[in-house]
């Protein structure tokens, strides 16, 4: 296994897909026992732009450092909480955004161990999610994602992972931005 | 009737779990809920428990130094913990196990997975 003192210098846009493709795959078929459709992933910049929907965000930090998140409707969210705890929901509250939030977890947390043996060890954040209409957030970092896009039945939602090299560990802060998904844009 | 304690930040997984505890053949008596290590210590001191599932990142007090103190105190060195986690590298099992877990579950999981890993533990 790679340790923090020698991790990896890079990492290709294909192995990163493959490892969001993998875990979103996995635990939406294993927790929720739903089935999702990756679309042709893109590179995105962050705009802030405004946006509705649900917004599930978790830090990445060690020898590289970054954030992974979700993004989807509040359709979407109800439809993902209703699978994962076998009870119907129709509109936001607690419990959805909580099990939004732990599914990020697990799509998160499986993207870092797939890519921890490459790039060295790395910690989890607890998850921060957002819900609201017509929000925009932004940051001073100039960071690029890679978005999936998924199709689930009807609805669409997209993972994103924007992680780097962590070359000045322990001189300053690392922070990333959020790029608003397009499917989220008002 | 065996009393368990589940220890996860997210509802939604304890609520997950407490299924399927219902759902197994062991006698369950009543399911205890944590949402940190800290909380979990203190329902410790209150309740007789028989078993424990946790998770690891967690805020306030992670899964490992609640596993830590859970094993320094004597009479609670005998109660099985099965660590419940998304950290899922050889590493992190190893560190679980090293501090006394007495088994270990990879999230996503399955309900035939924790049953299966309960019913070595009992």
């Amino acid at each position: 296994m790679t340790t923090n003192t020698e991790a990896a210098q890079t990492l290709s846009q294909d192995e990163l897909v493959e490892a969001i493709r993998g875990a979103t795959d996995e635990v939406f078929t294993t927790m929720l026992n739903l089935t999702v459709a990756a679309g042709a992933e893109f590179v995105e910049k962050e705009e802030a732009v405004p946006c509705s929907g649900v917004v599930s965000l978790i830090g990445l930090a060690g020898a590289w450092v970054g954030s992974g998140s979700m993004a989807c409707s509040a359709g979407c969210a109800a439809k993902i909480a209703s699978a994962l705890l076998m009870t119907p929901y129709t509109a936001i509250d607690e419990d959805v955004l909580d099990a939004v939030a732990e599914v990020t977890n697990m799509i998160i947390g499986n993207v870092k161990t797939a890519l921890e043996s490459r790039l060295g060890a790395m910690g989890l954040s607890t998850p921060t999610v957002i819900y609201g209409r017509n929000f925009q957030t932004r940051s001073s970092g100039n960071q690029k994602w890679t978005v999936v896009p998924f199709a689930l039945g009807d609805d669409q939602m997209c993972v994103q992972v924007c992680i780097s090299p962590n070359d000045d560990a322990g001189k300053k802060t690392t922070r990333t931005g959020f790029p608003v998904p397009h499917l989220l844009r008002t | 009737m065996l009393d368990v304690l589940i220890v996860d930040d997210s509802a939604a997984i304890r609520k997950i779990l407490q299924r399927v505890l219902r759902q197994t053949e062991i006698p369950i008596g009543t399911v205890y809920e944590a949402g940190d290590g800290a909380e979990a210590l203190e329902t410790m001191r209150r309740q007789t428990i028989g078993l424990v599932l946790s998770d690891i990142n967690m805020p306030n007090m992670d899964g490992l130094e609640f596993l830590t103190k859970m094993r320094a105190e004597q009479i609670w060195n005998g109660i099985p913990v099965l660590m419940v986690s998304t950290e899922g590298t050889q590493a992190k099992v190893l560190e679980a196990v090293g501090r006394g877990a007495s088994g270990y579950v990879r999230k996503p999981f399955t309900a035939e997975q924790i049953q299966e890993k309960l019913v070595g533990l009992i």
